[in-house]
C-alpha cells in the first residue's frame, strides 16, 4: 500500500469517527489496595473491535471485568477513576450492576454453557429479563449471528454440552447476542479452542462489528492485528500504547510496545 | 432491547425479601443453640437450688423417683462409661481394620458393594438394635456366660459398638484415601510389605481424619438412647460388672419422660441436669475432634 | 555386606506372613460386618415374618398379641415424615443457600457454620428436651404431631444444611459468571441454574436425614408420642404414636409374642426406609437425567 493510499485511508478514518461508546478516565483497579490496572485513560468506539494486548499479568483481564462491573464479585476490590457509558459513569451512585450487564454483555475463555438445552441457553436471560417478542425467533436471530444456526438448527432442544468445543463458545456468543446488548466483552475467547474454531471465531467477529461494539482481550498478537481496528498494550497494570492497530504493530510510538510486539519478551 | 439508563428504577423487593427469608432460615440453626442452651442452663440452675451440686457429681446413689431420694450422677455416669468404652474397644479396633480392608486391598468393584452396605448398617434405627440385642446378642452371651442377666451392660456395649461401627469405618476410610498414593509407593518402592506400608506410613499420614472419626464414634455412642435402654436396663449401679443391667444418662431420660413426672419438681428437674451433662460431655468430644481436624489436617503437597 | 543373606530372608518370609495375615484379619472384619447385617435382617425376618399380614397393617395395638396391629404406628410415621419434610427441607436448603451464596465470607458465616456442625452431633435425646420445653410446653402445642414433627426437623435441620451445602458447592462458579454476565440477579442464579444442578445431590441429603428421622424413638417419647393408641390421627393437632415408639413398646414387654410382634414391626419400618431410598434414587437419576 503506498503512503498516499495509507495517509487518505487515515483520512477517511479520522472523518467516519464513530461515537464512544465507553469512556475510560484514570481507570483504577486495586486488589485488597494492591493495584492491577492503573490509571488506564482509552475510548472504545462504536461498531469497532478494540483489542488489548499484552504480557500475562498486566491487568487486561481485570481491566475488561471493570468494563462489566463482573469485578464486583472479587473480595477486596476497589475502583478509582471514572467509567462513562451513555454519559454515566458505570460505577457512579445508584448504578444498578444488573442493569450494566444487560447492556454490556460478556464472553468467557471457557466455553461455559448451561447445563441446559441448546435453546434454553439462548432463551433463559431474555427471558427473566421480560423479553416479550417472539422467543423463537430471537434464538434463531442469535445462533444465525453467531454462525451456528445451520448446525445446530435441527436439534435446538439438546443438551448444549453435546456440542464440540467450539461450537459451545459460539453458543455463548449467541448466547450474549441474544440480550442485544451495546457493547460485546470478550475475554480471550479462542484460547481454549483449536486452530480452526479460532478462524471461526475470528470471521465471526469480522462480522458482528457491523452491529455490535466488541472489545477483546487477547494473548494472541496475530489474532489482535488480524481482526482489531483499534489496539491497547498494556503492561504490570499501565497502558503503555493505545491506538490504530495498523500504527501499534508497523509504527509503534514506544519502545516497550515495538519491543512487544515484535516478539522480543511476553 | 434497553433503553441506556443504567441506574436502578427501583428497589428489587423481591430480591430483598428473599434474601431476607434466606437469612431467617440459616438464623433458626443459632436460634435452636441458644434455646439449647439457655434452657437447659436455666433449668440446671433451678435444680441445683435444690440438690448441692456436690451431692450430684459426687454422689454414689441414683434415686431421684422415690423416697429417701439421693442425687448422685455418678452411677449414670459410670453406666454410660461402661457402654461407651465397651462399645469403643469394639468399633475402633474393628472399624478401623475395616477402613484399612476398605481403602488399600478392596478391589473397586468390591468397594462398591461394601461402602453401601455399611451405610445400610449405619441406617438402621437405634430400635431394632436394641432389638437385636435382646433377641439374639443376649442369648448367645447367655451360652458363654451364664451368670449374665437378661438385661445387662456387655449386651448393651456390643451393639452400640457395631452401630458406631460403620461410623468409625466410613470416616477413617475417607482419611486414608486422603493420602496420596505416591506416598504409598516410596514406601513400597523401599521394599515394604503391605503391612508395613498401612501401619507405619499409611495410618499415620491420615491419623488426624482417623482420630477424629473415634472421637466422633464415641461422641455418638454416648448419646445413644434405645439400644441400650433396651438392652441394659434402668438399674444405676456402680457395680464393675458388666454382666448386670445398669442405667445410662440416655435411658435414665427416657424412663423419666415415661413415666408422668410432674413439671416443675426436683424430678423433672433432674431430666435437664442429666441432659446438660450429657449435652457439654458430647459438645466438648465434637469440638475436640473438630479442632483436631482443623489444626492437625496434614498437607500432602 | 552388612546384611547377611539368611537372616534376611529369614525376616523377609516373616514379614510377608505378617502382612498376609494382616489383610486377611481387615478383610475377615470387614466381611464379617456384612454377615452380621445378613444375620440381623435374617433373624428379623425369621421372628416378625409369621406375624405379618392384612391384619396387622390394619389393626390397632392391643393387649392381646393376636389382635394387635400396626395401623396407628404407621399412620403416624407417615403424616411426621409428610410434615418434617414440609417444615425442614425448605428450610434447611434455604439456610444452605445463604451460607453458600449470599453470606460472603464474614464472621457470621463462619459462626453459623461451625453451629451447623456442633448441632450435627448432639445427642437426639437433647432435641427431644428442647421439642418438650418449648413446642409442647411453652408454644402449648401439647403432645401432637405438630410438636413431634417441629421437634424432629430441628434434629434433621443440620444434615440438610451440611448435605446441601456440599451440593451446592460441587456446581462451577463458570456457571454462576456465565448467568450474572448476561444481567442476571444473584437469585434468579441460583434458582435457574445453582439449585436444579444441585438438586440430586440436594435430594440424597433430605432423604438420608428423613431416613434417620424415622427411626428416631427418644425425642418422640420425650415430647409425649403415646405408646398406646388405638385411633388414627385425623388433623396436625392430634395425639399419634409412631413405628419405632410401637416397636419399642412391644419390644419391653416380657411375652414372647410381642417379640415377634415387635419384630414385624420393624420389617415394615424397614421396608419404609427402603421405599425413601429408593425414591430418592428415582429422583436423582431422573433429576440428573435432565441436566445431561
Amino acid at each position: 500500500m503506498s503512503s498516499q493510499e495509507s495517509s487518505e485511508q487515515s483520512r477517511d478514518k479520522a472523518k467516519n469517527q464513530p461515537p464512544a461508546v465507553l469512556d475510560l478516565q484514570a481507570v483504577s483497579v486495586l486488589y485488597s489496595g494492591k493495584p492491577a490496572v492503573k490509571k488506564v485513560s482509552c475510548q472504545i468506539l462504536r461498531n469497532r473491535i478494540t483489542a488489548i494486548i499484552g504480557p500475562s499479568g498486566c491487568g487486561k483481564s481485570t481491566l475488561l471485568r471493570s468494563l462489566n462491573r463482573m469485578n464486583d464479585f472479587v473480595d477486596g476490590v476497589s475502583i478509582e477513576g471514572k467509567i462513562l457509558f451513555a454519559d454515566q459513569d458505570l460505577y457512579g451512585k445508584g448504578v444498578d450492576p444488573v442493569e450494566v450487564r444487560r447492556r454490556i454483555g460478556m464472553v468467557f475463555q471457557k466455553p461455559n454453557p448451561f447445563p441446559k438445552s441448546i435453546y434454553n441457553n439462548i432463551a433463559w436471560a431474555p427471558g427473566i429479563n421480560g423479553y416479550s417478542g417472539s422467543m423463537d425467533e430471537l434464538v434463531e436471530r442469535s445462533l444465525s449471528q453467531a454462525a451456528l444456526w445451520e448446525e445446530v438448527k435441527d436439534r435446538l432442544h439438546e443438551s448444549a454440552l453435546n456440542l464440540s468445543g467450539g461450537q459451545q463458545q459460539r453458543l455463548c456468543i449467541a448466547r450474549a447476542l441474544a440480550m442485544e446488548p451495546q457493547v460485546l466483552l470478550m475475554d480471550e475467547p479462542c484460547s481454549a479452542l483449536d486452530p480452526i474454531s479460532t478462524a471461526h471465531i475470528e470471521d465471526l467477529l469480522f462480522e458482528l462489528k457491523s452491529r455490535y461494539t466488541i472489545v477483546i482481550v487477547t494473548h494472541n498478537m496475530q489474532q489482535a492485528a488480524r481482526i482489531s481496528d483499534f489496539t491497547a498494550f498494556m503492561e504490570m497494570g499501565d497502558l503503555i500504547e493505545f491506538g490504530d492497530t495498523d500504527q501499534i504493530f508497523t509504527r509503534p510510538l514506544k519502545k516497550r510496545t515495538e519491543e512487544y510486539v515484535t516478539g522480543r519478551f511476553g | 432491547m434497553f433503553n441506556s439508563s443504567i441506574h436502578k428504577s427501583g428497589k428489587r423487593w423481591g430480591e430483598i425479601l428473599i434474601k431476607f427469608w434466606l437469612w431467617l432460615c440459616a438464623g433458626v440453626s443459632l436460634v435452636t443453640t441458644v434455646a439449647i442452651i439457655v434452657l437447659l442452663l436455666a433449668e440446671t440452675l433451678k435444680f441445683f437450688t435444690q440438690v448441692s451440686p456436690i451431692e450430684f457429681f459426687f454422689g454414689t446413689r441414683w434415686v431421684p423417683l422415690m423416697q429417701p431420694s439421693s442425687f448422685g450422677v455418678l452411677p449414670l455416669l459410670w453406666g454410660t462409661i461402661q457402654i461407651t468404652v465397651g462399645a469403643a474397644i469394639i468399633a475402633i479396633p474393628l472399624g478401623l481394620a475395616s477402613a484399612i480392608y476398605l481403602s488399600e486391598y478392596a478391589s473397586d468393584k468390591m468397594r462398591a458393594w461394601l461402602k453401601p452396605i455399611l451405610e445400610l448398617l449405619a441406617g438402621i434405627p437405634t430400635v431394632v438394635y436394641g432389638y437385636f440385642a435382646l433377641t439374639f446378642v443376649t442369648p448367645a452371651l447367655k451360652t458363654f456366660i451364664p451368670d449374665i442377666q437378661v438385661f445387662n451392660a456387655l449386651s448393651g456395649a456390643i451393639v452400640v459398638g457395631i452401630m458406631i461401627l460403620p461410623t468409625i469405618a466410613t470416616l477413617s476410610d475417607n482419611a486414608l484415601r486422603a493420602v496420596p498414593v505416591s506416598l504409598r509407593q516410596a514406601a513400597y518402592a523401599l521394599g515394604a510389605t503391605s503391612y508395613e506400608v498401612t501401619t507405619r506410613v499409611v495410618v499415620p499420614a491420615g491419623l488426624s481424619g482417623v482420630i477424629a472419626s473415634f472421637l466422633l464414634g464415641i461422641s455418638r455412642a454416648i448419646g445413644e438412647t434405645m439400644a441400650v435402654t433396651i438392652a441394659a436396663g434402668a438399674t444405676p449401679n456402680l457395680s464393675l460388672s458388666m454382666l448386670e443391667s445398669i442405667q445410662t444418662i440416655t435411658a435414665y431420660i427416657v424412663q423419666v419422660s415415661l413415666g408422668d413426672t410432674p413439671s416443675g419438681g426436683v424430678a423433672y428437674q433432674t431430666l435437664f441436669a442429666v441432659a446438660t451433662l450429657l449435652f457439654f460431655i458430647t459438645l466438648l468430644i465434637n469440638v475436640i475432634s473438630q479442632w483436631i481436624l482443623s489444626r492437625f489436617r496434614e498437607v500432602y503437597d | 555386606m552388612a546384611f547377611s543373606t539368611e537372616q534376611a530372608q529369614a525376616q523377609l518370609q516373616k514379614r510377608h506372613r505378617k502382612s498376609l495375615y494382616f489383610a486377611r484379619f481387615c478383610a475377615f472384619i470387614t466381611w464379617s460386618s456384612v454377615f452380621l447385617l445378613a444375620v440381623l435382617l435374617m433373624q428379623i425376618s425369621i421372628d416378625g415374618f409369621g406375624w405379618l399380614d392384612w391384619q396387622f397393617l390394619d389393626s390397632f395395638p392391643s393387649r392381646f398379641p393376636e389382635r394387635a396391629g400396626i395401623k396407628s404406628a404407621l399412620v403416624g410415621t407417615l403424616w411426621l415424615i409428610l410434615m418434617i419434610a414440609v417444615i425442614s427441607v425448605p428450610v434447611g436448603i434455604s439456610a444452605a443457600l445463604y451460607l453458600e451464596e449470599f453470606a460472603g465470607k464474614g464472621r457470621l458465616a463462619k459462626v453459623i457454620e461451625v453451629n451447623v456442625a456442633n448441632l450435627s452431633g448432639v445427642p437426639s435425646i437433647v432435641y427431644g428436651i428442647l421439642g418438650l420445653a418449648i413446642f409442647v410446653r411453652f408454644f402449648a402445642l401439647e403432645r401432637s404431631l405438630v410438636s413431634g414433627a417441629l421437634t424432629m426437623s430441628l434434629l434433621v435441620l443440620p444434615t440438610i444444611i451440611i448435605a446441601s451445602r456440599e451440593a451446592i458447592k460441587t456446581v462451577p462458579m463458570s456457571i454462576r459468571y456465565a448467568a450474572l454476565s448476561l444481567g442476571a440477579t444473584r437469585w434468579q442464579t441460583t434458582w435457574s441454574h445453582v439449585l436444579p444442578a444441585s438438586f440430586p445431590g440436594i435430594m440424597t441429603g433430605v432423604i438420608l436425614a428423613l431416613s434417620r428421622a424415622i427411626g428416631e424413638t427418644a425425642p418422640l417419647i420425650m415430647i409425649g408420642a403415646l405408646t398406646f393408641v388405638a385411633f388414627l390421627p385425623q388433623s396436625p393437632m392430634d395425639e399419634f404414636t409412631a413405628l419405632p415408639i410401637q416397636i419399642y413398646n412391644w419390644v419391653s414387654r416380657p411375652q414372647q409374642e410381642f417379640h415377634q410382634l415387635a419384630a414385624a414391626g420393624i420389617i415394615v419400618l424397614l421396608i419404609v426406609l427402603l421405599l425413601m431410598n429408593a425414591t430418592a434414587i428415582y429422583i436423582r437419576s431422573k433429576t440428573e437425567q435432565r441436566l445431561k
